[in-house]
């Protein structure tokens, strides 16, 4: 089982070192969304800051989605995809593997980022740490529902507008409790405390779930 | 029992019951709609609330608050034919919960619209994120979703499995969405929306109120009808019954 | 080969009132057969014809709408794993990656299907199937016939006794059409089952070789 999850694993991080652009532009896409912000709502110290939580979790949840597209896109054109479905494996583990390592290519790089868009919006690096751990925990969240609806809008017209459609309610949660402990970590640092803790419950509920409804999502996207 | 309801289930003996039914469901629609409205607007107190009343605008609730009820209801009804279809692997469930999807959208939309109407004179703005009406919001773009995702899929069978799916996930989702938007501080809930408790509603506005609930249900069961009749023309274009249909002009 | 020495019964798959369609098109309703081990089942039939979503349907891809497939007597639906442990399935697409090399490939899919990575055993596989010398090269650099050749490989490294084939035979040069038959030829005299579509004749040494004929 542990063999096969790692052979995925390894084999999408290989895919991706030898295309790296890929994972370049949505962190790029990240940065820029972030950076733009300033420019539009006026670079005053106190907006910026009472702003930033906010702007940098909108801005991961669509830099998440776009890259969700092509989770399944490039295996399911050169047929790959279907092997998967067809191997004695169940299809799910193979599914939290491609999870996994879309995030590690697209979510972790993120994290290592905030940092430096936290110094954007003048954090204080109490609230930057902060804005780290949700990310960290948040990511994968987005990464595991987004599956789905990956999954769903596979090999469709326009599919990447219509994912945004479907899932960006979806993340709604994530992104509340996620900019929330941003927030509340400049009144008292104690009080982040519930907010991870619901993310984190939100993560293993996905981590639970969202592969067994992705691998029937991809077995009705294949049909 | 010697019914067999699977005989039902099929979409060629289904569509005649289906056509039957429709004029009935209008009819009742119509009666329930005036009962409701006539009693929602001369039998109940002028005035809502104790120190702060609300003046005749509340009445605006007698439309408001069912079609927010059915845009829920409506969902589950939606969510359960999917579900159905899924499991069993029947056409019509599919087609049924293909059906029902617009008619929910629209009692998504009603109140919305109706909401904003009413938060005008109320809380002096046509929008606030007040809870309930943000989940409803939310509600509205899963309708559209589903529809949108449907109609996305050429192959029918796929378009039908992968909505279905779609809207169970979204049935998942959607207390979530409205817990955390209720209480985007999980230590203490908040919400600007009373409290409602149907024990504590003055008795007439309660019935007129569920007069308008009931008109909308029938409402709902007439415009799914129809729409799954043609619903069921479209897919089984192909198949003989049909035909025979069409060229005995449209009579069952 | 493997499988009559080992088990007692031949591998058997039945087909009992298959009913696919394809969107609201009726493709085939009421297909009934048998076969088993040691056959070659050679499905005709014109473009358009279903030959493809009959394929998918034995491979459990495409639910049918009514009807059933059964392998050794059980639905492959209730089989689940265990009825894709026993097939091997080759579409349509090649099912490799272009940005990984012919080795990589192999390396995965025989890990996939479950069998321990025998490295040698890759090595001359590819060997076998002509590959010798472009082990190391990504395989979008390879040519169309290159490719399906890598596909095929698995052929010979997966110990599947049900082959699903979907024109197999199409992009190869004469040479691997040789080897391709020889390789279908051994796998049906081993006992072996083979379900397969394609425009050309097949010969056979041993076994039966049974046609059947779609939209007619």
């Amino acid at each position: 089982m542990l063999r096969v999850f790692w052979c995925i694993l390894l084999r999408d991080l290989t895919l991706a070192m030898r295309r790296r652009t890929d994972v370049l532009t949505t962190l790029f896409f990240f940065v820029i969304v972030v950076s733009l912000f300033p420019l539009g709502v006026g670079t005053e110290r106190k907006i910026l800051q009472m702003l930033g939580p906010g702007v940098v979790w909108v801005a991961a949840l669509l830099a998440s989605m776009l890259a969700l597209e092509r989770l399944f896109a490039a295996d399911y054109e050169d047929g790959t995809l279907e092997q998967m479905v067809l191997t004695a494996q169940p299809l799910s583990l193979l599914v939290l593997a491609k999870i996994t390592a879309h995030w590690l290519l697209t979510g972790l790089p993120l994290v290592l980022i905030a940092p430096l868009v936290g110094m954007q919006y003048h954090l204080t690096s109490d609230a930057i740490l902060v804005m780290m751990m949700a990310l960290l925990i948040g990511t994968p969240v987005l990464s595991l529902i987004g599956a789905i609806g990956a999954a769903l809008t596979l090999g469709l017209r326009g599919g990447g507008i219509l994912l945004s459609l479907l899932i960006l309610p979806l993340y709604i949660p994530v992104l509340v409790y996620g900019a929330g402990a941003v927030e509340v970590s400049s009144v008292d640092l104690a009080d982040i405390r519930p907010y991870l803790t619901l993310l984190g419950a939100f993560l293993l509920v996905a981590v639970l779930f969202a592969p067994l409804a992705s691998s029937a999502a991809l077995k009705i996207s294949l049909e | 029992m010697a019914l067999n309801w699977f005989r039902f289930a099929a979409p060629a003996s289904f569509y005649p019951i289906a056509g039957r039914l429709v004029p009935v469901f209008w009819v009742l629609t119509a009666v329930l709609l005036l009962v409701g409205l006539y009693w929602g607007f001369f039998e109940t107190p002028d005035r809502l609330g104790g120190s702060n009343p609300q003046k005749e605008y509340y009445r605006i609730i007698f439309i408001h608050v069912p079609a927010a009820w059915m845009s829920m209801w409506l969902y589950v009804v939606m969510v359960g034919w999917a579900a159905i279809g899924l499991v069993f692997n029947t056409r019509l469930s599919f087609m049924m919960a293909n059906a029902v999807a617009p008619t929910g959208a629209i009692f998504t939309f009603l109140a919305l619209w109706t909401g904003s109407f009413w938060g005008r004179p109320s809380w002096g703005t046509y929008w606030d994120w007040d809870p309930r009406l943000t989940t409803e919001l939310i509600l509205f773009f899963m309708y559209i979703g589903y529809i949108a995702l449907h109609s996305a899929i050429d192959d029918t069978r796929r378009a039908d499995r992968a909505a279905a799916l779609l809207a169970i996930v979204g049935l998942v989702m959607v207390p979530l969405i409205f817990w955390s938007i209720n209480c985007p501080d999980p230590s203490q809930c908040a919400a600007l929306h009373q409290r409602s408790n149907l024990t504590q509603i003055e008795g007439n506005i309660l019935f007129a109120m569920l007069m308008v609930a009931l008109a909308f249900w029938m409402y709902s069961f007439a415009t799914t009808l129809m729409r799954l009749r043609s619903i069921i023309l479209t897919r089984e274009a192909e198949n003989t019954w049909v035909r025979d249909l069409v060229s005995k002009g449209g009579r069952p | 080969m493997r499988f009559t020495t080992e088990d007692v019964r031949l591998p058997m798959l039945e087909v009992a009132g298959l009913e696919c369609r394809r969107g609201d098109r009726l493709l085939f309703a009421g297909l009934d057969f048998t076969v088993s081990g040691g056959t070659l089942l050679h499905v005709r039939g014109a473009n358009g014809s279903g030959k493809t979503t009959l394929l998918r349907a034995l491979c459990g891809l495409f639910s049918p709408d009514s009807g059933e497939i059964r392998w050794n007597g059980a639905s492959i639906r209730s089989l689940g794993e265990d009825y894709r442990r026993d097939l091997l399935y080759f579409g349509h697409s090649n099912g490799i990656k272009g940005d990984l090399t012919g080795i990589e490939n192999l390396r995965v899919a025989a890990t996939l299907d479950g069998d321990p990575v025998d490295e040698s055993a890759i090595w001359s596989a590819l060997a076998r199937i002509g590959l010798a010398g472009f082990e190391d090269l990504p395989t979008r650099m390879l040519s169309q016939g290159q490719k399906k050749r890598v596909a095929l490989a698995r052929l010979l490294l997966s110990g599947a006794p049900f082959w699903v084939l979907d024109e197999p035979f199409t992009a190869l040069d004469t040479a691997a059409v040789e080897l391709l038959e020889e390789l279908i030829a051994g796998h049906v005299a081993g006992g072996g089952l083979v379900v397969l579509t394609t425009h050309q004749e097949v010969g056979l040494t041993s076994g039966q070789v049974e046609r059947l004929l779609l939209g007619s």
